[in-house]
């Protein structure tokens, strides 16, 4: 296994890499079919790695799953979704260029140990940022661009407002899953009883509430949008505003190339602040003789802050100009008027209420 | 006219025996009859609903709006998604590349699969045409180059399984012969690979090709994803052809062996002239029941996230436009498989009736 650690992708050597003392181990357990594989690998800061290589290739590759409003093709063979405009958004950071993105499937048993094996330079599919995942298997976080949790679906004619309500009700899950801890859990919290109906299958377990085998389903929010569109009568069903769990969607890469970090750290970051100031992909050359200093920065009419990043002072400018801001990019692929659905909820400016919150651009 | 009333008569005596014979097929026991009579009622009660869900309420065109309020398939969805499941995400305005690849991948397939080309030539025409059709789908000689992540629907399963039968046919016979061989170390070196090939899934090969082999090669040395799938399935396919081939080698008569040493034959011209020609005949069946595996066992590359024909037809029904026609895209997907597995088998049928003439 020590000699594994030895041959780790390191397209060149890092200029001043720190002495090779006291170095982490990073464990990857890639299961496949019950195929585990223990991987020891080591991981001492490297000189961006992972950034050279991108631009030695000319193009981002990011891993993808596939789910509809998140990521999907259209017609046209090209990818469509949330995450992937926050993909066509890095491209813009790094290129000046949203097509110079290749979009990598993958599935979500293999898409962290390909994400390690170097099969792309950045998840946006969805994962859950967890203590596990930042220590034990070596992955940095970027910015939350999604806050998911485990949701409750209900047909209207149970007459419930809020889960609490929902005393001694039957409850579709699916086994073996997080969710089916974190229901238990819930009805424990609040003392009242619930009868789990356990199935092994997403599509199963979808009929099962269609035809009327559980007064509730229980998935996470985003899936459950979906799933209620494929209902026979969608409208007869209402997703209940509690969420049972913390379910934190964040970019991951790889250790070892923390300006890669910074440059999707603060390319997400933009979409927010874009938000948070009004700029939106209709209005931003307004924005241009804005006198404001903080948006002149931003905008990157004061060049200063794109020049310490060493990347073009506009990308922000081009960012909200080509893909929108947070808010667009949310409503244009999952928000209220699209086929998914979803409201805000969490997913808005801490000035509304929500969780979104970019750092300073100054 | 009254010539051609005459000519119609002997038919219709003959008619009369083959009604009884079905007759009495179908109603000749008590057991037969219940049989004949639930068979009847299963198919009234599955292909009204079946036919009505296909056909009559069936929307043919139109937007996805329309598709909502009907009650039958929507086959406009596969209108509208039919490029996307055939060719996936390669450039829309250079479809004829893929297309085209497709045609002479089939036409060399079968080809080579009919005896007057069984000769020599043959072998130079699928180097060229296997050359065309990747450059072709590189998007060379001319214009700008199309990445393998590109490649897409039915070319991948297409090229996945040609050149996987084809570069494992060579490879294949050494290991049957090595493992027929007298020299222990050939031998034993064969029949390890040969059983472990054969005793790991293809799955599980085709992980340690995408998420092991890039952890172990030396750094910088990136292979393509697509040819890394290519070389696991050729890997895994020559494993099980080479078995067919040993099978045709038992089958060979010992009197050809000494024959060809009584002609002062040496090994390997005893092969190439006397055994193989014998032996690989006779297993012509199992080499394309294998190919029909193989073709199928293409779609396992979506869990490494290449898209087939089958992730492609998946994936369309998973556009918002679009959300949901999951039975018409894999119906659709299923129907080609369909057409192409029966096409090979019909096709192995037609071959074995012509070797039993010749």
């Amino acid at each position: 296994m020590r000699s594994l650690s030895q041959s780790l992708p390191t397209p060149r050597p890092p200029a001043k890499a720190p002495p090779a003392k006291g170095v982490p181990t990073r464990a990857l357990l890639a299961g496949a079919l019950g195929l585990a594989l223990g991987l020891a690998l080591t991981g001492a800061a490297k000189a961006g790695p992972t950034l050279d290589a991108i631009k030695a290739r000319g193009a981002i590759k990011v891993g993808v799953g596939s789910q509809p409003g998140f990521f999907a093709p259209d017609s046209n063979g090209r990818w469509q979704g949330f995450f992937v405009d926050f993909g066509r958004a890095l491209a813009i950071a790094v290129f000046n260029d949203p097509e110079k993105v290749q979009f990598v499937s993958s599935s979500p048993q293999q898409r962290l140990p390909a994400l390690q094996s170097g099969e792309f330079d950045i998840l946006l599919s969805g994962v859950t940022q967890t203590f596990t995942r930042a220590t034990k298997l070596g992955f940095h976080f970027g910015p939350v661009v999604f806050y998911d949790g485990q949701g409750l679906l209900v047909p209207k004619t149970l007459g419930v407002a809020k889960g609490k309500d929902l005393n001694g009700a039957t409850v579709c899950v699916q086994t073996g899953t997080t969710g089916e801890l974190n229901i238990t859990d819930f009805f424990r919290q609040n003392k009242i009883s619930f009868k789990p109906v356990v199935i092994e299958e997403t599509a199963e377990n979808q009929k099962a509430f269609a035809s009327g085998r559980c007064d509730v389903l229980t998935q996470d929010a985003s899936d459950l949008a979906i799933t209620r569109t494929q209902l026979p009568k969608p409208d007869d069903y209402v997703l209940l505003p509690e969420r049972i769990s913390k379910e934190p969607l964040a970019p991951a890469v790889r250790y070892g190339d923390d300006q890669w970090l910074e440059i999707v750290n603060w390319a997400v970051h933009a979409t927010i602040q874009a938000e948070e100031l009004g700029i939106t992909q209709a209005n931003v050359d307004g924005f241009l003789t804005s006198a404001d200093p903080s948006i002149r920065r931003f905008l990157g009419v004061d060049p200063s802050l794109g020049e310490a990043a060493k990347l073009d002072p506009k990308f922000a400018y081009t960012i909200i100009k080509t893909v929108g801001n947070y808010g667009e990019i949310f409503e244009r692929h999952v928000g209220p008027k699209t086929k998914v659905g979803l409201e805000r909820g969490y997913n808005a400016p801490w000035t509304q209420g929500g969780l979104l919150y970019a750092p300073p651009f100054r | 006219m009254t010539d051609t009333i005459l000519s119609a008569a002997p038919p219709r005596v003959v008619a009369a025996p083959r009604w009884r014979r079905w007759s009495h097929g179908l109603f000749g026991s008590p057991l037969n009859g219940v049989l004949t009579l639930a068979c009847v009622a299963l198919l009234a009660w599955a292909v009204p609903p079946l036919l009505r869900w296909t056909v009559l309420d069936a929307v043919w065109s139109g937007p996805a709006d329309r598709c909502a309020e009907a009650a039958g398939a929507c086959w406009a969805f596969i209108g509208e998604k039919l490029r996307y499941i055939l060719f996936g995400f390669y450039d829309q305005d250079r479809q004829w590349r893929p297309a085209a690849a497709s045609l002479i991948l089939l036409g060399l397939a079968g080809l080579s699969g009919t005896p007057p080309f069984w000769r020599r030539a043959t072998l130079a025409l699928w180097a060229v045409g296997l050359a065309t059709a990747v450059l072709l789908l590189t998007g060379g000689p001319d214009g700008p180059a199309v990445p393998t992540e590109r490649w897409s629907g039915l070319p991948v399963n297409l090229l996945l399984a040609t050149v996987g039968m084809v570069a494992a046919f060579p490879l294949a016979i050494l290991l049957a012969l090595a493992r027929q061989s007298a020299m222990g170390g050939v031998r034993t070196l064969a029949v390890v690979f040969i059983e472990v090939t054969r005793g790991v899934p293809l799955i599980a090969v085709l992980y340690v090709a995408t998420l092991l082999l890039p952890l172990m090669l030396p750094a910088g040395s990136a292979i393509d994803k697509l040819l890394r799938a290519q070389v696991a399935i050729v890997l895994f396919v020559s494993a099980y052809l080479a078995e067919i081939v040993r099978a045709g080698l038992q089958a060979v008569p010992p009197g050809q062996y000494e024959g060809a040493r009584a002609l002062g034959l040496g090994y390997w011209s005893t092969m190439r002239l006397v055994i193989l020609p014998q032996a690989l005949r006779t297993v012509i069946p199992s080499i394309v029941n294998l190919t029909i595996g193989v073709f199928q066992d293409t779609t396992l590359i979506v869990v490494i996230g290449l898209f087939d024909l089958l992730n492609t037809a998946r994936s369309a029904a998973q556009d918002p436009a679009w959300l949901g026609f999951y039975d018409e895209a894999f119906g659709f997907a299923a129907l080609v498989y369909v057409v192409f597995c029966v096409a090979a088998s019909r096709y192995s049928l037609w071959l074995e009736a012509r070797l039993r003439r010749g």
